[in-house]
C-alpha cells in the first residue's frame, strides 16, 4: 500500500519536495544558458556563486530556525569557519591536487568538518538555553568566531603548518608561505568555485534536509519545536536531537562558506558579521520558516536586488528596505494573499 | 547503568492484594513527597499498583493528583521518599529514561505535536525503537526503508483501536478535540509502557464521548495488558472502570480502596463530595 510512495510522506508533501528539486534544476538551466549565451550581464554573471551559497546558507539555516525551532543569530560564525578552513584547504592542495573541481570538493567537505566541530562545541553551552537566551547567545558566538579569526594566522613552511593568535609570531623558514594574515585574511585565492558546483552544493544540501526531516531524527527535531515537554515525555532524546540539528546546520554553512569564499581573490572574517547571519535569518524569514524552496527564493531575490537598485545610488539600501517591508507585508497578509490567489488560476486548482 | 535495587514489598498500601497475586506490582510508590516554593504538595504518598490494575487517582482541585503524576514521570524530582517501576528504583532518572522504563502519559492540557502529522505523531514516539543513523536516513539506505516501514505499519495498527487509521495524514492540531485525547493514548502506547498515566482523559467530554472513552480505556487494557493509573474528575467514569481508587486531598491520602468503599468512606464524603452539598 504505502511502500509505493515515498514510504512516510504525505502526497502534498512529497509533491512540495520535488516541486523544489525541479525548480532549482530548471533555474540552474536557465541561468546556464543565458550565462553561456551572454544573455548575463557580467555582474550578473559574477553573483551566480554567491547566490548559491546563500541558497546553501538559507536552507541550513532552516533546519535550527524552521525544523527544530530555535533562533540562531550567528550563522555567519560557521560559514566563516568553513570559508577559511576550505580556502586554506585548497591553497595547501594546490600542488597536490591540479584538478580545481577535485580540489574543491576536498575544500568544501574539510570546511564542513571543521564547522561542524565548531557548531558541536558551542553547542554544547547554547543548546542549554531556550528561546531568547540562545538565539543572544549564539550571536555572541557570531563575534567570537569572527574575533579569534580576526586575529588567526596560519603559515606553511618545510617543517609543516605553523599557526599563532594574536600576532604574528610563526617564524617561517625562507620558502615558507603564510596563509590566513588575522585581520587581512587570506589573498591571493585562485576562483576556482563554479556555478555548476554551487548547484550541486545546493541539490546536496536540500537533499540531506529532507531526507532528515523525514526520518526518525527529523520527526524528533520537529516534536521538540512543537512541544518539548511532550516530547520528553516519549523518551526522546532533547539534547541529542537538538545538537544533531545544529551541527548538521554549521555542517551545510560550512560547506557554504568555502564556496562563498573561493569565488573571491581576497576573503576577511569581517565579511561574515552580525549583518551577514541577519541577512541569512531574513532569507528564512521571508520565505517562510520550515519553506525550503521560499528561503531559496527569498535568498536569491534578496541578494539580486540590491545589484538591480544601484541605479538610486544613495536611495539604494533605502529603496532596499521598503522593498523588504513590503515583501514581508505582503506575504504574511491574509488578504493580499487571497487576492494574489484569485489573480492566479493554477493556483486554485492546486488548493482543491 | 540504572541503579538496581531489591525489591521492597509494601504490602500495606496495596489497594487490591488479591490480584496479580505472587507477581511483583508493576509500581510503587514509598512515602513519596515534594515541596513546592516551601509547601508541601505532596507528602507521605503510597501507593502500589498491580501488573494489570487500574487505579483511579482522584481529589477535590489542588490536591496535588497532577503533582503525583509529575514526581511519576520525573518532571519533578520528589524530596523524600522512592519510586519503585517494575522493582527498580527510579531514584536519578530523567523523564526520558523513566520513559524507557516503562510509564507513558497523557497530559491535562493536550500537549500534540500540533503540526506533525497524526501517524508522525505515534511514529514520533516509536522512535527508540528504530536503530537506523543519520546517514541511513540521508542515503534511504534499506535499514531506514525496512524500519519506516515497520514502524508506519505498527502505527496504523495502534491508530486503528481507535479507529483514527483514515486521518492519518492530517495535522495533529486540526483533529476535532475528542479525537486528540485519543492520539495522546495511541502516542503514549506507542511507547510500550507498562503502565500508562492518563490525566483527566475525559475533561470536555459530553457524557457520550465520555461512555466512548471508557470503551476505549477497557478495550486498551485488555489488549495491552498493562496498568493504568487515571486522574478524573468524572466520578461515572472513574467508579465504572477503575479496580482501586486512591483519594487525595491537601497532598495526603485519606482514602484508598475499591470504588464500593470509596463511595461509603466518610472521610471522602467530607473532603470531597460533602463540599458540594454545603454549596
Amino acid at each position: 500500500m504505502t511502500m509505493r510512495r515515498l514510504i512516510n510522506l504525505k502526497r502534498a508533501e512529497a509533491r512540495k519536495i520535488y516541486l523544489t528539486y525541479a525548480v532549482v534544476i530548471i533555474a540552474y538551466i536557465v541561468c546556464q544558458v543565458m550565462s553561456s549565451t551572454k544573455f548575463l550581464s557580467s555582474s550578473m554573471r559574477g553573483m551566480l556563486v554567491p547566490i548559491c551559497a546563500y541558497m546553501v546558507m538559507a536552507v541550513s539555516l532552516n533546519l535550527v530556525v524552521g525544523i527544530l525551532g530555535e533562533l540562531s543569530l550567528g550563522h555567519a560564525g560557521f560559514m566563516s569557519v568553513g570559508a577559511f578552513s576550505g580556502v586554506a584547504t585548497a591553497i595547501l592542495l594546490q600542488g597536490v591536487i591540479p584538478f580545481a573541481p577535485v580540489r574543491l570538493a576536498i575544500a568544501m567537505i574539510v570546511a564542513a568538518i571543521f564547522a561542524a566541530f565548531a557548531g558541536f562545541v558551542i553547542g554544547i553551552p547554547v543548546l542549554r538555553l531556550k528561546g531568547d537566551y540562545l538565539a543572544i547567545v549564539t550571536l555572541a558566538f557570531g563575534e567570537i568566531i569572527k574575533s579569534i579569526l580576526n586575529n588567526f594566522y596560519m603559515g606553511i613552511d618545510s617543517q609543516g603548518i605553523q599557526m599563532s593568535m594574536l600576532s604574528d609570531t610563526t617564524r617561517l623558514l625562507p620558502g615558507g608561505k603564510l596563509i590566513i594574515r588575522g585581520p587581512m585574511g587570506i589573498s591571493g585565492i585562485q576562483k576556482i568555485a563554479t556555478f555548476p558546483a554551487g548547484a550541486i552544493l545546493l541539490i546536496i544540501a536540500l537533499m540531506i534536509v529532507f531526507n532528515l526531516v523525514n526520518s526518525r531524527s527529523g520527526r524528533a527535531f520537529m516534536a521538540i519545536r512543537d512541544d518539548r515537554i511532550a516530547a520528553e515525555s516519549i523518551g526522546l532524546d532533547i539534547t541529542k536531537y537538538k545538537m544533531m540539528a545544529f551541527v548538521m546546520s554549521a555542517a551545510l554553512a560550512g560547506a557554504a562558506g568555502a564556496l562563498f569564499a573561493m569565488n573571491y581573490s581576497t576573503i576577511v572574517a569581517n565579511k561574515f558579521d552580525f549583518n551577514t547571519s541577519i541577512l541569512i535569518l531574513v532569507f528564512v524569514v521571508l520565505g517562510g520558516q520550515g519553506n525550503m524552496l521560499g528561503g531559496i527564493i527569498a535568498a536569491a531575490v534578496l541578494t539580486i536586488l540590491p545589484e538591480k537598485l544601484r541605479s538610486f545610488s544613495e536611495y539604494r539600501m533605502l529603496l532596499y528596505a521598503i522593498v523588504l517591508i513590503v515583501m514581508m507585508l505582503a506575504t504574511n497578509n491574509a488578504e493580499i494573499k487571497e487576492f494574489l490567489s484569485r489573480l492566479n488560476p493554477f493556483r486554485r486548482k492546486e488548493e482543491d | 547503568m540504572k541503579a538496581k535495587t531489591k525489591y521492597v514489598p509494601v504490602p500495606s498500601t496495596t489497594i487490591l492484594p488479591e490480584r496479580d497475586a505472587g507477581r511483583s506490582p508493576v509500581l510503587e510508590c514509598v512515602k513519596l513527597g515534594i515541596t513546592l516554593g516551601g509547601i508541601k504538595a505532596v507528602e507521605d504518598f503510597n501507593l502500589t499498583v498491580g501488573r494489570t490494575e487500574i487505579v483511579g487517582l482522584i481529589g477535590p482541585n489542588g490536591a496535588g493528583k497532577t503533582t503525583v503524576f509529575n514526581l511519576l514521570t520525573k518532571v519533578y524530582q520528589p524530596t523524600t521518599g522512592t519510586i519503585l517501576l517494575n522493582g527498580q528504583d527510579t531514584h536519578g532518572m530523567d523523564t526520558r529514561q523513566v520513559n524507557k522504563a516503562g510509564i507513558a502519559r497523557t497530559f491535562q492540557n493536550i500537549r500534540l505535536f500540533k503540526n506533525l502529522s497524526v501517524i508522525d505523531n505515534v511514529k514520533t514516539a516509536m522512535n527508540n525503537e528504530m536503530h537506523y543513523n543519520m546517514l541511513s536516513a540521508i542515503l534511504r539506505l534499506p535499514d531506514y526503508r525496512r524500519e519506516e516501514v515497520a514502524a508506519h505499519r505498527r502505527a496504523l495498527k495502534l491508530l486503528s483501536i481507535f479507529d483514527m487509521q483514515h486521518m492519518a495524514d492530517a495535522p495533529a492540531g486540526s483533529l476535532p478535540y475528542g479525537a486528540q485525547r485519543r492520539l495522546e493514548i495511541v502516542r503514549a502506547l506507542a511507547t510500550n509502557p507498562s503502565l500508562l498515566l492518563l490525566d483527566e482523559p475525559a475533561a470536555g467530554m459530553n457524557p457520550s464521548e465520555t461512555a466512548d472513552l471508557m470503551d476505549n480505556i477497557r478495550k486498551v487494557h485488555e489488549m495491552f495488558q498493562i496498568a493504568i493509573v487515571l486522574i478524573e474528575h468524572d466520578m461515572s467514569l472513574v467508579m465504572n472502570i477503575c479496580e482501586g481508587i486512591c483519594v487525595l486531598n491537601f497532598g495526603h491520602v485519606i482514602a484508598k480502596g475499591t470504588p464500593d468503599e470509596i463511595q461509603s468512606n466518610p472521610a471522602v464524603i467530607e473532603a470531597y463530595l460533602g463540599r458540594k452539598k454545603e454549596a
